[in-house]
């Protein structure tokens, strides 16, 4: 009986979170809409989120194409099939890893500040400060950063994609010996504009999901250093799950049959 | 007529943690109200109450015929106030006059009256033009109070609240910090509310004192009365704020 009460108690929780988090969410995306635009705070986070974002998002995505490069072609030179390097490097950067990498990036750098400073201005009364001069916190702090997220994802995984299969190139034809020309060759013939768009879409997905976490956690954390060290965490680690999922969903959306 | 009347004002929180418990307490147009009572009695729910950031349990409070619980009133009801926080509340992100254009800015459009707004308001509260362009964490407590107050009187209010004016000054800065408050009430002709717990505060600043007990206005009158007022918890605060710790 105490085994069942726990296990409903625990479970009116979670759909209670699920709900609270739905309703934010639609609130946010609400306000991205309805004036007043507040355009200082929206560039403001198109920078941290973009030009910030974009050292490490490069650097991951460039060691990502190196190392498919790497094992694919330890895998293909079982089956004689080292000439589909270039097209799996493409394929894997353009449709999943520039933008899951990004996406996980992106989470644990500007996706953790997000909950950390709406988390700290919770706790020092900013956000009672907001609404007592009229302001709506939802259109200040919420929908810059979410109108900052699905436009900045998108430049930072098409730079990402980028420099991902330049990694691939620069293993393949270094360290592998593939010709320079028929390298670029075999990733030109290949590279379908699907490929590309459909990792455009789930990188303003996944930014748009790690800014709404971002917030969430952020805006209901606990007072103290403590509830905010745990809106943090929290944050990340919704962030995380939901891009993978929405991964999942947008990959059978995309290519599923 | 009063200005703000606070009718049967019951807050009880989600797991039944009941802070206020009937508050009834009518506050006139002008008056300087202090709200006395020790930590943890409800004075800061009760502020958040009056301001609509927590939604009452029971009761009403109404300002000028507006009710806090009338939704479609909302910003006309808001307007009204201006909040001086416990921690000053000023935006990190914002330089100091940012922080007092941003309030300007809501009742003013024109972006260049703004600023004028803001340097006026900010020479008003005594401070000095090379710390306009510097970050809240880059200036001192008192400063930061000073900044704070020039944002709440930018927006040109009809009811300005004080949340512990002088909490984390030392005893100069808050002296300096408490005329500055009597000093701007007088000037603005506002009606004021101000909660604390230092009873020196409160009868600096009060034209009518309110304490709190464990939820309950316990008692009304002047600050100069509250010694032998009746109520024992009254006199009780009183005596217990006048005694000097000896070694």
């Amino acid at each position: 009986m105490k085994l069942l009460s726990t296990l409903g108690r625990y479970s009116l929780a979670t759909l209670q979170e699920i709900g609270s988090v739905a309703i934010f969410t639609f609130n946010g995306l609400k306000s991205c809409f309805i004036p007043p635009f507040y355009f200082k705070e929206i560039w403001r986070h198109m920078v941290i989120v973009g030009f910030y974002s974009l050292p490490i998002v490069a650097l991951t995505a460039m060691f990502a194409g190196m190392i498919i490069a790497l094992q694919c072609y330890v895998g293909f030179t079982r089956f004689n099939a080292e000439g589909a390097i270039a097209t799996v490097v493409l394929i894997c950067i353009t449709r999943e890893l520039a933008p899951v990498f990004a996406g996980l990036m992106v989470t644990g750098r500007v996706g953790s500040a997000i909950a950390a400073e709406i988390g700290s201005m919770r706790v020092s009364d900013q956000i009672d400060a907001l609404t007592t001069l009229g302001v709506d916190p939802m259109k200040f702090l919420v929908a810059p950063r979410i109108i900052a997220g699905v436009i900045m994802m998108p430049f930072l995984v098409f730079i990402a994609d980028i420099i991902g299969v330049m990694g691939g190139f620069l293993i393949s034809t270094t360290v592998l010996n593939f010709s320079v020309g028929s390298y670029i060759t075999q990733t030109v013939q290949n590279l379908e504009i699907i490929d590309v768009i459909s990792g455009l879409v789930k990188a303003s997905c996944f930014g748009f999901c790690m800014v709404c976490f971002g917030c969430y956690h952020g805006f209901y954390s606990d007072l103290g250093a403590r509830g905010v060290g745990n809106a943090t965490t929290s944050a990340v680690v919704a962030s995380c799950i939901g891009i993978l999922a929405l991964d999942y969903l947008l990959t059978a959306l995309f290519f599923g049959k | 007529m009063s200005k703000i009347e606070f009718k049967n004002v019951r807050k009880v929180f989600e797991g039944g943690l009941s802070v206020l418990n009937g508050v009834n307490l009518s506050i006139e147009n002008g008056e300087s109200h202090i709200i006395l009572g020790q930590s943890g009695c409800g004075k800061s729910v009760l502020m958040k109450c009056l301001l609509g950031i927590f939604k009452l349990s029971e009761g009403d409070i109404i300002v000028d015929d507006l009710s806090v619980n009338d939704r479609e009133h909302r910003k006309e009801y808001v307007k009204k106030f201006s909040v001086l926080f416990q921690g000053n509340a000023l935006f990190d992100s914002m330089t100091i006059i940012e922080n007092v254009e941003f309030g300007a800015n809501q009742v003013c459009k024109d972006k260049i009256k703004c600023k004028e707004i803001a340097k006026e308001k900010l020479l008003a509260v005594g401070l000095e033009e090379r710390v306009f362009n510097l970050y809240p964490a880059e200036i001192s407590g008192g400063m930061q109070k000073r900044a704070a107050l020039a944002r709440a009187i930018s927006l040109s209010p009809e009811i300005l609240l004080f949340d512990e004016p002088t909490s984390g000054l030392d005893p100069i800065t808050g002296g300096i910090i408490c005329n500055l408050l009597k000093d701007t009430v007088k000037s603005l002709g506002v009606t004021s509310i101000t909660i604390t717990h230092d009873l020196k505060v409160a009868e600096f600043l009060s034209d009518r004192v309110s304490v709190l007990n464990k939820g309950v206005l316990t008692w009304t009158g002047h600050a100069d009365d509250m010694k032998n007022c009746g109520n024992a918890f009254v006199e009780h605060f009183y005596k217990a704020s006048n005694i000097i710790l000896k070694k």
